[in-house]
């Protein structure tokens, strides 16, 4: 019986990293916190995908969508409706998690390569969505977030999520419920079924395990937490637009987890800061930067085929989760 | 890698990078270093840094090469004048890839890396809006050459201005009197399903209406078309004026498109030049275009009566009698927008000077300076006409040019004036805190 | 404008969609059905065949003709040299992993839109059509080009079904397809095959690209939307089935145009493209594919 919670050189090495995550706020340059607080909201998006394609091998590329309703979710009710932080972010987790599974219901009719497709598709209508009611979501311009709406309110007090140390902290927070709750799925019944499954469908199947809606669990939970990065993102940094609902946000978390590792714990923050920074440091050196950036991705692939991340837990740390 | 040569003038990145990186493994002291204290000793010496946000790649690519060259010979000409407050300007350029997020991620990276004292530049208002929460957050002036109307909403935020080019609102009003007078009154509107589109639409409707005119029908086309000819049928047959606005790469298609589905017996057509930018007005294709009318902010092609400023500016950016590059005439200028550019620099060196700007300690001081600016007269430093600034909505508003394409090119066949713009400001950044 | 004409004109387009997506659609297909590579790049081949076809026609002077025919033949052969490179430098080297490929594939897609982007300008070019004939109907006015398209796309399929049902190459590929183990004990050169049907697949979408440049321009992002559009039609198709394709893209092609009349055009593509989905959802293996395996 393996426990559920992790322990020894797993349980350090997480804590570790939280830790030095934490220090990193107080010791990085201006400019280098606010790109780790973004990168930390967006690695929690790589994280909910992770889930589903990592661990349950559903490879969709309408993630997009799932991102877009906590954004949308979150930022349209305080844009309208004057809702405070904590109501609309609950309605941008409410907005992802029912839209994950009224998708998963549909797209997981099919698998492989047609699930891939159908999911860009419905994405693809969720994002001509944003754009038809341009009226009420100002399409691909977007909406700005008052600053003085973006205020997390506690009894007894406020956070200002606007400034940069808060909304470190608070991306941070986020960041390490999500990691420790992947940590827990990844060791729980649950979470070693999608593995199985990912594994050998049909062999799950005669098991006697209820495939469907094991599956239908996974992409609900990877909506939920892709949701939750949407959300965030909009009550951090103010801003919400279709843009994010387009279809390179649905190839990017797949990118940052290919890159990271997929199916590690900590791959996706790893491939999201990375994809960052070399984009970062490919556009300060050069005007061409796309070439490097392409070249660095090819170069990554051919040497470290199945990510950072994945590729050390191969070759030198098989314990890695 | 053919921008390169411009870039490397201006822009240093490399010390700067260097530093940070040396930065990130360092103690919390550093944070506080560098800024106030550094400009206030070297104030005299000290570059004046403007962090321009530049769309080198992605969709506003062609406009973005040459806001840079605007940029370029504009920053070039103040330097040679002796700079802003007897201090050198410096342009710092990051390319925000058309991205709304990565516009914001550029702010962040002008304002604590490279410690510009002011961002410009942007054009795209989905990158614009992006930026917004970021530069008021840091408290960065925030000069952008948009023509959208998100500034004037009142939307933004009291850093965000936009002195340098008209915005749409006021665009679409000073053209509707003179369509209804010299077109005819039944308008067909065709515009891009998304805000810039929506904001053509909702603002030339009861334009177009107060002048007797009416809108007969709307046809919104989705962004993700490429061909357009489907939608054609919609426009109903008693339409006297096609009125057409697209941006994007397709939108020669339309155009071509139209032609061929109308022939010479169509309506006719009025265009918002945002269609044809950097796309030579003679290209395959386009023939039927001629006797049709554009909105141009500057008009793209030399006109017979130009002032010697006008020939001065077009000679000093570089471009031709038929606004393209001089040294590539197949490289066609974005003339009707790239002036805001040049204007803008002006308007932040006239603020400057008024407000004693000395170092980014005093950016509430030059956004004060550039709320209280009202009448710029036409002239070398505003070389697309007088324009008149309202510090309640931060935005600025000149006269517009209707041109029409004559033998291939297109001439000026009147110029509206300031008032035929104006609408009631919606907002008054002024009582905002900074 | 009455139904019927709308309908004519709605249809019309409908099949110069069709036709150009599903020559591009079939390039997708070959590369998806023979080497399991989901090639994100497939769009920018059609653009880097579009930017070449504009440089071709540009280099001659004279009738329009001249230089189209030029780049039809040239801009094929030059996008597939470097699909062929690309293949055996990287492709190759990952050993065809499906998600090694994909972040390949992306990262291709990158390089050769900066290339675009540095060496062709990120302005939209037109290409001259080689004839300009405009055919006046009673209700509207059409491009006689635009049903040369039609034509040139039916014949350049017509040729690639024969290659692939008459020929030994094409046997040769199927072999491959079906099954690469036997194919290689077979003495099938199998790298060989897959860097051929790479540089085929590329080919046949900047052939493509060279017939719709004419109509739309060259421009740097415009491998975008035709890519989703023809993953859409491959899979709806059915894998590996050339009919399927077809049938999928005609259906794409005219279901945009059709429902358009019937609503507003966003709203129009947000239905389209979910009846679209549905039909995947209730059908997984495409209109003519065969049951998953």
């Amino acid at each position: 019986m393996i426990s559920l919670l992790p322990r020894g050189k797993t349980l350090v090495l997480h804590i570790g990293i939280v830790l030095v995550l934490l220090a990193l706020n107080f010791i990085l340059p201006e400019y280098h916190r606010g790109v780790f607080s973004r990168v930390l909201v967006l690695a929690v998006f790589a994280m909910g995908y992770n889930i589903a394609f990592g661990y349950t091998g559903l490879l969709s590329l309408g993630h997009a969508m799932f991102f877009a309703a906590g954004l949308y979710g979150a930022g349209l009710t305080i844009y309208h409706l004057d809702w405070g932080v904590w109501p609309a972010f609950a309605t941008g987790l409410a907005a992802g998690l029912a839209l994950a599974l009224l998708v998963g219901a549909l797209a997981l009719r099919t698998t492989g390569v047609a699930f891939m497709i159908v999911t860009l598709m419905f994405a693809q209508v969720f994002y001509l969505t944003t754009l038809y009611f341009t009226t009420y979501t100002r399409g691909e311009e977007g909406l700005v977030l008052r600053q003085q709406a973006r205020v997390l309110a506690f009894p007894g007090g406020a956070l200002d999520l606007s400034d940069p140390s808060t909304r470190y902290l608070v991306a941070l927070t986020l960041f390490t419920l999500v990691l420790g709750a992947v940590l827990f799925l990844v060791r729980a019944p649950f979470g070693r079924s999608l593995v199985a499954i990912k594994e050998n469908e049909e062999r799950m199947r005669m098991l006697g395990y209820d495939v469907f809606a094991n599956k239908l669990l996974s992409v609900a939970l990877s909506g939920l937490v892709c949701a939750a990065s949407g959300a965030a993102y909009a009550v951090l940094f103010g801003y919400v637009g279709s843009g994010f609902a387009a279809i390179q946000y649905s190839i990017l978390p797949l990118l940052w987890v290919l890159l990271g590792g997929a199916a590690t714990t900590l791959g996706p923050l790893i491939g999201t800061l990375l994809m960052f920074y070399v984009i970062d440091l490919a556009s300060s050196h050069t005007t061409a930067h796309l070439l490097v950036v392409g070249l660095v991705l090819i170069g990554l692939i051919l040497y470290f085929p199945k990510g950072i991340v994945g590729t050390i837990r191969e070759r030198w740390a098989p314990w890695l989760p | 890698m053919t921008e390169n040569r411009k870039s490397t003038i201006l822009t240093p990145h490399g010390l700067t990078r260097r530093n940070a990186l040396k930065g990130l493994g360092a103690a919390a002291g550093l944070i506080a270093a560098p800024g106030f204290v550094r400009y206030g000793q070297a104030q005299s010496s000290e570059p004046i840094k403007i962090g321009f946000q530049c769309h080198r790649t992605g969709i506003g690519a062609a406009y973005g090469r040459w806001y840079e060259r605007t940029t370029t010979a504009a920053a070039k000409l103040i330097n040679e004048a002796g700079g802003i407050n007897g201090r050198p300007l410096e342009i710092i350029i990051e390319d925000d890839g058309t991205d709304p997020k990565r516009g914001a991620e550029v702010v962040e990276k002008f304002a604590n890396q490279h410690k510009v004292d002011l961002v410009y530049g942007t054009l795209f208002s989905h990158v614009v809006v992006g930026s917004a929460p970021a530069a008021g957050e840091l408290k960065m002036p925030y000069y952008v050459v948009s023509e959208g109307y998100h500034v004037a909403s009142g939307k933004m935020n009291r850093y965000c201005v936009q002195p340098g080019i008209t915005d749409v609102k006021a665009q679409v009003r000073s053209v509707a009197p003179w369509i209804a007078n010299n077109l005819g009154k039944k308008i067909t509107l065709i515009y891009p399903d998304y805000a810039f589109g929506h904001d053509h639409r909702d603002f030339f409707e009861p334009a177009i209406q107060a002048q007797g005119g009416q809108v007969v029908a709307k046809v919104p086309i989705p962004p993700t078309e490429t061909s357009f000819t489907r939608y054609l049928p919609q426009i109903p047959s008693d339409t006297d004026v096609i009125y057409h606005v697209m941006v994007g790469p397709a939108v020669l298609t339309f155009v071509k498109e139209l032609g061929e589905f109308f022939g010479n017996s169509g309506p006719q057509l009025f265009g918002f030049i945002d269609s044809l930018e950097a796309v030579d007005i003679n290209s395959p294709g386009l023939e039927f275009l001629d006797g049709s009318h554009f909105w141009e902010g500057m008009p793209r092609y030399a006109q017979p009566d130009q002032p010697d400023y006008v020939s001065f500016y077009r000679e000093t950016v570089g471009i031709d009698e038929n606004g393209a590059s001089v040294d590539d005439p197949k490289d066609v200028s974005t003339a009707a927008h790239m002036f805001g550019c040049w204007e803008t620099l002006y308007v932040i060196k006239a603020a400057m000077e008024a407000s004693g700007y000395a170092g980014p300690g005093d950016r509430a001081k030059l956004i004060e300076a550039t709320e209280a600016m009202t009448e710029m007269e036409a002239g070398r430093e505003h070389p697309q006409g007088k324009k008149r600034f309202n510090g309640k909505i931060h935005q600025v508003f000149g006269e517009q040019n209707i041109s029409r394409v004559e033998g291939g090119r297109l001439n000026v066949v009147h110029r509206t004036s300031i008032e035929d713009g104006l609408y009631e400001p919606e907002a008054d950044y002024t009582t905002m805190s900074f | 404008m009455a139904f019927g004409p709308y309908l004519l004109l709605a249809t019309l387009e409908g099949l110069v969609t069709a036709a150009v997506l599903s020559l591009m659609a079939l390039g997708l297909s070959l590369v998806f059905g023979v080497m399991r590579v989901v090639n994100v790049a497939h769009g920018e081949f059609y653009m880097l065949g579009a930017v070449l076809a504009w440089w071709f026609s540009t280099m001659l002077g004279g009738h329009p003709a001249v230089g189209f025919l030029l780049a039809l033949v040239l801009s094929p052969l030059v996008v597939a040299a470097v699909a062929f490179v690309a293949e055996r430098l990287v492709l190759s080297r990952l050993n065809y992993e499906p998600e090694a490929t994909i972040v390949a594939t992306i990262g291709l897609l990158y390089i050769i839109q900066q290339l675009a982007l540095s060496f062709y300008g990120a302005d939209a070019r037109p290409v001259e059509a080689p004839f300009s004939y405009r055919i006046q109907l009673p209700w509207f006015g059409y491009s006689a080009y635009k049903l040369a398209v039609i034509a040139a796309s039916m014949v350049m399929m017509i040729g690639t079904w024969l290659v692939l049902t008459r020929t030994k190459i094409g046997l040769v590929m199927r072999a491959t397809q079906y099954d690469r183990e036997t194919a290689q004990a077979f003495g099938i050169p199998v790298g060989k095959v897959y860097a051929g049907v790479f540089a085929l697949g590329a080919a046949l979408a900047a052939f493509a690209a060279v017939l719709i440049v004419p109509i739309q321009q060259a421009h740097y992002l415009m491998g975008h939307d035709p890519l989703l559009l023809s993953f859409i039609v491959v899979i709806i198709g059915g894998l590996g089935s050339l009919r399927g394709t077809v049938v999928a893209a005609i259906l794409i092609g005219l279901s945009d145009g059709i429902v358009s009349m019937f609503f507003s055009p966003t709203l129009a593509k947000m239905l389209a493209t979910f009846l679209v989905a549905m039909v995947l959802v209730f059908r997984p293996q495409g209109l003519f594919g065969a049951a998953a395996r």
